[in-house]
C-alpha cells in the first residue's frame, strides 16, 4: 500500500539546515492500522503528512499503490489527494458552513455527483458517525468528540483506500478518545481502508493499532506488531513510552531487597486465561513472589505480564524459568 | 439658538450627495480592494501563492497610496478622474479619487482579516485536493465573511469622512456645507446640523455593520 523510502526532510532555520526526518523507510500494508508514536518534536506529524505532500520530503520517495506521489504533477496531485482522507487534531471543520456542508465538501471539489446524490452520501456518512440529527448544525454547536466524528465522516466522504489522523484525540478526553478510536476500528474493519495515524500515547496504539513505528528525532527507531514491540520493547525511547503506559515503575522492582532472580514474564493470547502460575508453582514448589503485573489487551488479543521473583538456589530458579517457556510464556531474566 | 441659515432642501440634497459618494464609491473600492486583498494574502510569506516580489511590489503600491493624503490625491487624479468619468467636479469627479484612496486600505484590512482564518482549515482544504481558488471561494472567504463586512464598515465610515473633503473639488456632501458655510461663513447652525447628520449617519453604518458581522459569525 504504502512504501515510504529513505526519506528525508529538512528546513532552514536562519543559516542552520535542521533534519526533521532522516532516512525514514516504512511499509504499511494495506487494510491495516498502522501507528506512529513519537514525543513531541519528534518528527512524527512532519513524517505523516508527506503521506500526501502537505510536507514535501527534500529525498525520498512516498510510493502510494507504486505510484510516487512526489513526481506528481500539481492535477494529479489533487487528484491522488482526494482519494487520501485526513482527521485533524484540532478537527478542522469550515465555520461557516454546517456539518451536512462540511461532509459534502470533498465530494464537491471531486465533482461527479448531482446534488442528490451528494445529499444520499452525507446522510450515509452522518449515520455511519452517528450524528444523523446535528445535520444542519454548525460546528461551534457542537462538542469536541461531535466535530471529530464530523472530521472523519469528512475523510471518508470520497471512499479513500487510505486514511491519515493526525493526533486525532489528542485534543479529546478520555473517555470520547475512547469512542472515537472504536469509531476508527469499526472504519477500518467495515470499508477495509488502510489507516495511519500518529499519536503520542501507547494507549491509541495498544487499543486499536495492528503495526507500529517509534520515531525519535526524525529517525524510525523500531517497528513491528504491535504486540511485539509493547511487551518486548527494545529501543530506550519505546520502553519510556510502554512504561508511561503500564505505569511501570522501574523502581518498585529494586527496593525489593530479596535475593532472588527477577524475571519479567510476558505471555498472549490464550495463555492469559490460564492459570499458569499456579501449574508452576505446584509443579517446582517455587517461592514465587509477584512484585509487579497486569492483565490487558493489546487491540483484540489477551496478555499478561508479570515482574516476579523467584526464590531458592539458582538451578532452581532456572528450572522454573524453563517450565515457564515450556508453558509458551516469555521469560526476561532481569537479574 | 436660531436656525435661520438652514435650508433643509440643500441639507436634504447634501445628503444624498453624501450617500451617494460613499454609495458608489464602496461598491468599487470592495471590487478592487476584496481581488487586491485576496491577491496580498495569497502572494505573502508562507501562503499558497508566496510569490515575494509580487507581494513587495502590491506592498509597496497599497503603502505609497496610503501615505498621501487623501486633499493631496484628490487634485494629484484630476487628470486621471476626467479621463475615467468625463469630470473632475461634483459627486462624480469625486468617486474615483475616493476609490483609489480607500481601495489600498481596504485591501490591507482584508489581507490581515483573511491571515487570522485558522491555518488547519486551509490545510484541510489543501488535503482534501482542493485547487486555489476553490481554496479561496469556498473556504477562505466564507471563513473570514465575519472579519471582512466588519473591514468594509470600517471602510465605509472612513469614505464618509473622505467624501467631506470633496468641497475642494465641488463635490458637494455635507462634509463640503459644513465647511463652507458652517466654517467660511460662520454659520454655526449649518455647522451644527451638518456634523449631527453626520454622526447619525457614522452610527447608523456602524450599526448595521455591527449587525451583520453578528449575523454572520458561526463560532
Amino acid at each position: 500500500m504504502i512504501h515510504i523510502e529513505h526519506l528525508h526532510k529538512s528546513y532552514r532555520v536562519g543559516k542552520r539546515e535542521v533534519s526533521a526526518l532522516h532516512d525514514v523507510s516504512l511499509h504499511i500494508p494495506k487494510g491495516k492500522i498502522f501507528g506512529i508514536i513519537g514525543r513531541s518534536g519528534a518528527g512524527k506529524s512532519t513524517l505523516l503528512r508527506t503521506f500526501n505532500l502537505l510536507e514535501r520530503p527534500s529525498r525520498g520517495a512516498v510510493r502510494i499503490d507504486g505510484v510516487d506521489i512526489t513526481t506528481l504533477g500539481k492535477a494529479e496531485l489533487d487528484r491522488t489527494r482526494q482519494h487520501i482522507g485526513m482527521v485533524f487534531q484540532n478537527f478542522s471543520l469550515l465555520s461557516a458552513k454546517t456539518v451536512g456542508e462540511n461532509v459534502a465538501f470533498p465530494l464537491k471539489l471531486a465533482g461527479g455527483f448531482t446534488r442528490e446524490q451528494r445529499q444520499r452520501r452525507v446522510d450515509e456518512l452522518l449515520d455511519l458517525v452517528g450524528l444523523g440529527e446535528h445535520k444542519d448544525k454548525y460546528p461551534a454547536q457542537l462538542s469536541g468528540g461531535q466535530k471529530q466524528r464530523v472530521g472523519i465522516a469528512r475523510a471518508i466522504a470520497n471512499a479513500p483506500k487510505l486514511l491519515l489522523c493526525d493526533e486525532a484525540t489528542s485534543a479529546l478526553d478520555p473517555e470520547t478518545t475512547q469512542s472515537i478510536l472504536a469509531l476508527l476500528a469499526e472504519i477500518n474493519a467495515r470499508l477495509g481502508l488502510t489507516i495511519v495515524l500518529i499519536t503520542h500515547e501507547m494507549q491509541v496504539i495498544r487499543s486499536i493499532c495492528d503495526q507500529v513505528a517509534v520515531i525519535e528525532a526524525g529517525e524510525i527507531v523500531e517497528t513491528g506488531e504491535v504486540s511485539d514491540v509493547f511487551l518486548h520493547p527494545r529501543h530506550p525511547v519505546t520502553r519510556a513510552l510502554v512504561a508511561e503506559n503500564t505505569h511501570d515503575d522501574a523502581g518498585l522492582a529494586d527496593l525489593r531487597a530479596g535475593g532472588g532472580r527477577r524475571v519479567r514474564l510476558t505471555y498472549v493470547g490464550d495463555t492469559a486465561y490460564q492459570p499458569i502460575l499456579t501449574h508452576v508453582v505446584e509443579q517446582t514448589r517455587a517461592a514465587i513472589t509477584i512484585l509487579q503485573g497486569a492483565v490487558s489487551r493489546i487491540k483484540d488479543k489477551p496478555y499478561g505480564q508479570l515482574l516476579v521473583e523467584i526464590g531458592g538456589k539458582d538451578e532452581d530458579a532456572a528450572a522454573v524459568i524453563g517450565l515457564f517457556r515450556s508453558l509458551n510464556v516469555h521469560c526476561e531474566v532481569l537479574n | 439658538m436660531e436656525f435661520s441659515n438652514i435650508d433643509w432642501a440643500d441639507i436634504g440634497l447634501a445628503t444624498i450627495d453624501t450617500l451617494t459618494m460613499t454609495g458608489a464609491s464602496l461598491v468599487f473600492t470592495v471590487l478592487l480592494g476584496l481581488p487586491l486583498g485576496v491577491l496580498l494574502f495569497l502572494t505573502g510569506r508562507g501562503q499558497l501563492l508566496e510569490q515575494r516580489g509580487v507581494y513587495a511590489v502590491l506592498s509597496l503600491v497599497v503603502n505609497v497610496l496610503r501615505s498621501l493624503p487623501f486633499i493631496i490625491l484628490l487634485i494629484v487624479m484630476i487628470p486621471v478622474t476626467l479621463a475615467l468619468v468625463g469630470t473632475s467636479l461634483g459627486v462624480e469627479g469625486t468617486i474615483p479619487p475616493l476609490v483609489v484612496g480607500t481601495t489600498p486600505f481596504f485591501a490591507r484590512l482584508v489581507e490581515n482579516v483573511l491571515r487570522e482564518v485558522d491555518r488547519g482549515v486551509i490545510e484541510a482544504c489543501q488535503a482534501m485536493g482542493a485547487k486555489t481558488h476553490q481554496i479561496v471561494i469556498s473556504a477562505l472567504l466564507p471563513e473570514a465573511l465575519p472579519g471582512l463586512l466588519a473591514a468594509a464598515t470600517v471602510t465605509t465610515i472612513a469614505l464618509v469622512s473622505y467624501a467631506a473633503m470633496s468641497g475642494v473639488v465641488g463635490g458637494g456632501g455635507l462634509g463640503d456645507l459644513a465647511l463652507r458655510y458652517g466654517y467660511q461663513r460662520f454659520q454655526t447652525d449649518v455647522m451644527i446640523v451638518t456634523v449631527s447628520i453626520l454622526v447619525v449617519l457614522v452610527q447608523l453604518l456602524q450599526y448595521c455593520g455591527d449587525r451583520l458581522v453578528r449575523h454572520f459569525t458561526r463560532r
